[in-house]
């Protein structure tokens, strides 16, 4: 299995960042750039990361338990990640997370049927200070408030 | 002289060197530590925190499986601080541990059980739910019950550190945490099972066990395996004449609680439905059932008619058989029946070695020097397809001493994993390479050679000399296939050697003679199978009487088959591959089976053989006083201990055979004849490549 | 949008000192180059390495990730002799809720994080380093890669550093969702490319660390500080706090107050004094009910106990500490049976599974907390609470259980009556006196 060019340069340039012999610690990071092209951590992926890093299917699997932004299905194309713990629980977090789950109709790790979008009620994005924060992906909105959440919704659903 | 440290525990002053655990110091001063992660001989965790004690000047309670002991270190272990930890870590395990005492495995044997039965509260605060996740099948002998596990990493680590098989992790997190198998929802590994026996509580549990016992309904029978040649003590638990399972939970022997799939699981052929349980006669050319008596007298008197027109023999005896049986086998040919036409499988070729060694002491080596040897030297072997118990002594001489292992053979190995070097060469090559070696062997200090089948004859010699060359102690291990192949050795179940390699006078005809021979008038086959895979003996119109479990080739070809008993129903002894004596004792009943020991004493006495009393002990009376190199101490046999043969005590004048040195290559789900009849293996059976992954 | 707040006359900013106004951009190399970057690094290559860690000492800069253990000592552990390869690693990892000032640095003044790590890589002769991370961060990975390059390819990183003959070498490596990675050891075992399970210590980082070589781990603000420690001196960097809490800190500002934000105050401000001048006081008008004073795991201090000088020492000794500087604001309106629960929630979550007592004890807080938080429990459950707090405390492999049992044991304790009358009102279930356990074995 090969992986896009620009990918396959970052793979590179990652592998060559550890000591000799320990291309291990390039693990990680390549199952979360690859899983940020190709949807989810498949089988294949899976198989072809062993086979360059010489890390069998079982430490791989150790890994994937573990963290929680490594998955084996692919999310919503608009992974909404909304914060609920202390400083945005206060500034009302829980109730954006609720509402966002009321407007998609699912719940916490639910996808909606078309793919689009999908929702995980996550711990601490280190954003607290512009609480209630949250990420679409990889990118942070701060300030949010259930208004602001619907519209973003619906910039995003005419994105496509 | 190494450093040593004293510190005092629990007012006890100890002396260790510096650098062991306190938990270790601590049970030289008689006191036991509980902890459920902590396992001697495997990486320490510190998880488990039951080992908590109180040291002084240390503010924090410390995990004494990972404390070194220092100079004038004070440890308390029971003071109220310690106690209390201890009461609340058995708290915490139970807050989700499962009430499933009544309906699990473990329950009586169970280290949760046990601990908080010493240590614990005596009532529970916990009013939630518990966290529960479903128990799992990952193969046929092994289950998984996550809710059940405490988490201790032990299975993991004598998986992946005792054995390098790397099939058990870790995944998830928190409570959710649970032990995975390498190949996502199921195990491909050895099956050898010492994950359920490793395993403190019922979370790991045995699939062939599973439900069906208390282990306080069992008797435990301490035999020897009969399966390879290593000679790993397996405890049967006999309930009712059958044996339910078997493990070495009580660390005796020489593999400490090691086994393999074979010593654990591959006992079930003993109970198979297709063993032989009666006599069979041939009558017009098909074999029938007939009674003890008929089967004996019949045989009797063809026999005697036999001897009476100096008629032609030849015994095939067996390498399952015990030491005693051989002896008396070769008695009965030899003397009995007059004739030196006796063999067996050969599978290494100890003779030469014998004699390449011949007035050497301290030459052969035990189990236990694989262990402790500065280096080992492993040629044309695969040792953890088929000396497991060798296989992991290595590994663990490798781990806690860094003891290098260098490997020439045909394939891929295991031990290449982290061999020091690993040379590949075809079989019966191997020695062609052992110069690439000398200089690194020669900076060990000690070597242990291991050397399989395609070693042999020439080999043997070049090998021997090599050694010798290198200016350091070197002991060897001549590998051979089954329980007591080297016993039958030994014991002389040879053509031109007696018990303890006394050459004959008149050598009688080896195994492929036997099979060529075309005048045969009786053709004797003791727990063997020589017509396996269609061969036949050129003598077709030889009387063939065989002792066997089940119905072989050998035996379908057979004119009287008498049902035999396994090594596990019998009492004997048996001698490993490393030429060390061990006692088995009988556990399961089979009806209808007679011991080969019993048959051929009644039949000696229908023919007024007088070659002694054919009873265990008293054969074994007669070994160790007649047998070179046999007079091994008895108690050390009496006490379940493994007592070398010492048989290095001249030359041995004889032509080898080298060719007749033919290695069964069994894989770790194969086991001969009793392989094939084993279900468990049969179900649990893997491709042998799979051994090889990175 | 920036995240940068203007700066309050109370504030003193060195960390924050290229940004005496608010922007969105990055300080990139050129404007680093141009407002005296690189100049702590320049010195540091003309000084002995043990005059850096010295220096270093002499700031009595502390630990800013939470642990606060001083910075000197930790880089003085490491065996600059040892032949094998040294390292550092940036603990960028910014998991304890309420922090969020590794992302301000990272985000406008990626070279000082670059030129702090040189610093500290010369200091302890390594000659590689890793920025690890948090996954979620992946536009702080970018900026940091960015300005990676940018010192590559003006001679900052790679095999002549400044002409120097040393080489050094720094990437970024990202986590991928976990709290617990935050801890050093976890850390490392995550670099090498496996869960975030803790090491045993001893051995620490120092001796043995990522690949098993002397590593020195510090937090983002830990080697922010360094470069202005060298250029200016540790004594005048000590100057600025306290004795022996020496400096500047970011302390991040969240919840129930008027002008959330990331500020930069010196050691030993009054906490007060920083809630109500800087931040603004409590938000629409309120009353201060609690402080969290330095990120979630550190003990809630009651309204009263606030008036004190937020340093190490000062917060230590009242039972709390200032671990990340994260303060969070609750005003009269914070349930606090409703904290309790989601904090437990989040270590339970967070809980690697490693140990025992963490393992099973977050686990046991988090169930216990949630009925709680719905008015479902008693008296017991307050001290069921506690003793399971005290039974984790000090007894868990990695310091995650002291960071659940403390707050724990906080909340129970200082708001006992709230949480006692918030289960007297509820409808739900009203214990019996007397009532015997669900359970006795």
């Amino acid at each position: 299995m090969t992986f896009s060019p620009e990918l396959e340069a970052r793979f590179a340039k990652m592998i060559a960042n550890y000591p000799p012999g320990r291309q291990k610690g390039a693990l990680i990071p390549m199952l979360l750039y690859a899983q940020d092209e190709v949807g989810a951590v498949t089988d294949e992926v899976i198989d072809e990361i062993g086979r360059r890093l010489k890390v069998s299917r079982v430490e791989i699997e150790e890994v994937l338990g573990y963290y929680t932004m490594l998955a084996r299905e692919p999310r919503g194309k608009h992974h909404l990640q909304i914060c609920t713990n202390i400083s945005c629980m206060l500034t009302g977090g829980e109730e954006l997370f609720e509402h966002a789950c009321r407007k998609l109709g699912v719940g916490n790790k639910g996808k909606t049927p078309d793919g689009q979008f999908s929702i995980e009620e996550v711990e601490c994005l280190g954003a607290c200070s512009w609480a209630p924060a949250m990420q679409v992906n990889y990118d942070f909105y701060y300030h949010m408030t259930p208004e602001k959440l619907d519209q973003l919704i619906d910039s995003l659903r005419k994105l496509q | 002289m190494a450093n040593m440290v004293t510190l005092t525990i629990d007012g006890r002053q100890v002396t260790v060197p510096a650098g062991t655990l306190v938990i270790d110091a601590a049970k030289q001063a008689g006191i036991d530590i509980p902890a459920f992660c902590y396992y001697e001989g495997f990486s320490v965790q510190a998880a488990c925190r039951m080992c908590l004690v109180e040291v002084e000047k240390m503010p924090k309670l410390q995990p004494s499986c990972a404390l070194p002991a220092a100079e004038g270190m004070v440890v308390h272990t029971e003071t109220p601080k310690v106690v209390e930890a201890r009461k609340s870590t058995i708290e915490f395990l139970l807050t989700n541990h499962p009430l499933d005492c009544p309906v699990c495995d473990k329950g009586g044997e169970c280290e949760l059980q046990d601990m908080t039965f010493r240590y614990g509260l005596g009532e529970s605060r916990f009013l939630e739910i518990k966290h529960h996740a479903d128990e799992k099948q990952w193969s046929p002998l092994v289950f998984y019950d996550p809710a059940r596990c405490i988490l201790c990493y032990r299975c993991i680590r004598v998986c992946d550190e005792g054995i390098g098989a790397t099939a058990l992790g870790l995944s998830f997190r928190g409570v959710s945490a649970e032990i995975i198998p390498n190949k996502g929802d199921h195990l491909e590994c050895d099956e050898c099972g010492w994950c359920i026996d490793v395993c403190p509580v019922g979370a790991l549990t045995s699939g062939t066990y599973r439900y069906k016992s208390r282990p306080w309904e069992m008797n435990y029978v301490p035999a020897i395996c009969t399966h390879c040649s290593n000679g790993c003590k397996t405890t049967l638990s006999v309930r009712n004449g059958e044996i339910i399972r078997a493990n070495n939970r009580d660390r005796s022997g020489i593999n400490g609680e090691f086994l393999c799939v074979k010593g654990r699981f591959g006992f079930d052929f003993v109970h198979s439905e297709e063993r032989l349980q009666e006599p069979l006669i041939r009558r017009n050319g098909k074999l029938e059932p007939a009674s003890w008596s008929e089967a004996l007298q019949f045989i009797a008197g063809r026999v005697r008619e036999t001897i009476a027109r100096n008629g032609k023999f030849a015994v095939i005896g067996s390498t399952r058989t015990t030491n005693e049986e051989n002896y008396y086998l070769q008695k009965f040919a030899r003397q009995g029946l007059r004739t030196n036409n006796i063999d067996h499988h050969r599978s290494g070729d100890v003779i030469t070695l014998v004699d390449a060694l011949a007035g050497r002491t301290d030459a052969l080596a035990t189990v236990g020097d694989l262990y402790t040897c500065g280096a080992a030297l492993v040629l044309g072997a695969d040792l953890a397809q088929q000396h497991p118990l060798l296989a992991y002594q290595l590994r663990a001489n490798w781990r806690h001493h860094q003891a290098p292992v260098f490997v020439i053979t045909p394939g891929p190995v295991r031990e290449d994993q982290y061999a020091a070097r690993s040379l590949r060469a075809e079989a019966g090559a191997e020695v062609e390479r052992l110069e690439e070696l000398r200089e690194e062997l020669k900076s060990r200090g000690s070597l242990v050679v291991l050397c399989g089948a395609s070693v042999k004859g020439e080999a043997v010699r070049r090998l021997v000399a090599f050694g010798d060359s290198l200016g350091i102690p070197v002991k060897y291990v001549c590998l051979v296939d089954y329980v007591n192949s080297r016993g039958a050795v030994d014991m002389g179940l040879l053509p031109h050697l007696g018990p303890g390699y006394k050459p004959v006078e008149i050598p009688g005809m080896h195994l492929d003679a036997i099979l060529a021979a075309p005048d045969l008038d009786v053709v004797w086959v003791v727990g063997a199978n020589p017509l396996e895979g269609g061969k036949q003996f050129a003598s077709g119109d030889a009387f063939v009487i065989v002792h066997e479990l089940f119905l072989t080739e050998t035996a379908q070809r057979a004119d009287v088959v008498l049902p035999a008993m396994s090594l596990y129903e019998k009492n004997g002894t048996v001698t490993n591959v490393c030429g060390e004596v061990q006692r088995t004792k009988a556990g399961p009943k089979v009806m209808g089976a007679k011991s080969d020991l019993d048959i051929l004493g009644l039949l000696a006495a229908q023919l007024g053989f007088n070659i002694g009393i054919p009873a265990h002990d008293k054969v074994l009376d007669e070994i160790r006083r007649t047998v070179r190199g046999y007079n091994v101490p008895l108690p050390v046999l009496a006490t379940g201990g493994a007592a070398p043969a010492s048989v290095l005590n001249g030359k041995v004048p004889v032509d080898a055979q080298p060719e007749l040195v033919r290695s069964s290559g069994d894989t770790l789900f194969t086991s001969g004849t009793l392989g094939k009849y084993s279900r468990r293996l049969n179900q649990v059976m893997e491709a042998p490549g799979r051994l090889y992954q990175p | 949008m920036t995240l940068l707040a203007p700066p309050h006359p109370l504030e003193k900013r060195v960390l924050l000192r290229r940004f005496p106004e608010p922007r969105t951009e990055p300080v990139w190399i050129d404007e680093y180059l141009r407002t005296g970057g690189y100049e702590g690094l320049r010195k540091a290559l003309s000084m002995e390495p043990e005059q850096i860690v010295d220096e270093v000492k002499k700031s009595a800069l502390r630990g800013r990730g939470g642990a606060g253990f001083p910075t000197g000592m930790k880089w003085g552990f490491v065996d600059r002799k040892s032949p094998k390869p040294k390292y550092v690693v940036v603990n960028a990892d910014e998991g304890e809720p309420g922090t969020c000032k590794d992302r301000i640095l990272m985000g406008y003044d990626p070279h000082r994080l670059i030129e702090g790590v040189l610093i500290g890589g010369r200091a302890i002769g390594a000659c590689r380093g890793w920025v690890y991370i948090r996954g979620e961060y992946r536009e702080y990975i970018d900026i940091v890669d960015r300005a990676i390059e940018e010192a590559y390819a003006r001679g900052y990183l790679g095999s002549n550093v400044l002409g120097s003959g040393w080489e050094f070498h720094l990437a970024t490596h990202t986590g991928a969702g976990s709290y617990e990675c935050g801890e050093e050891t976890a850390l490392l075992e995550s670099l090498e490319g496996k869960r975030g399970n803790p090491r045993l210590k001893p051995p620490f980082p120092a001796t043995s660390g990522a690949f098993q070589c002397p590593t020195i781990v510090n937090n983002v603000e830990t080697f922010c500080a360094v470069p202005d420690i060298i250029l200016n001196g540790g004594e005048w960097y000590a100057s600025l706090g306290t004795p022996k809490n020496g400096g500047t800190r970011l302390v991040c500002l969240s919840g129930h107050i008027a002008r959330p934000g990331v500020y930069e105050v010196p050691l030993g401000m009054n906490m007060l004094a920083i809630l109500n001048e800087i931040g603004g006081g409590v938000w629409k008008g309120r009353k201060l009910k609690a402080v969290i004073p330095g990120g979630s795991s550190s003990p809630v201090l009651k309204a009263e106990e606030c008036d004190i000088p937020a340093d190490y020492d000062s917060l230590a000794r009242i039972g709390s500490m200032l671990g990340s500087g994260a303060t969070v604001v609750l005003d009269e309106t914070a349930d606090m049976a409703k904290v309790l629960a989601r904090l437990m929630k989040f270590y339970a979550h967070e809980s690697c599974g490693w140990c025992i007592p963490c393992r099973e004890g977050t686990t046991w807080l988090k169930k216990i907390s949630a009925r709680l938080e719905e008015g479902v429990g008693s008296e017991r459950d307050l001290a069921t609470i506690d003793q399971i707090s005290q039974n984790m405390l000090g007894r868990t492999f990695c310091p995650l259980g002291d960071a659940a049992a403390m707050p724990a044991m906080a909340i129970v304790r200082k708001f006992r009556d709230e949480i006692l009358e918030k289960l007297g009102r509820a409808e739900a279930f009203a214990p019996v006196p007397g009532a015997q356990p669900l359970v006795v074995l």
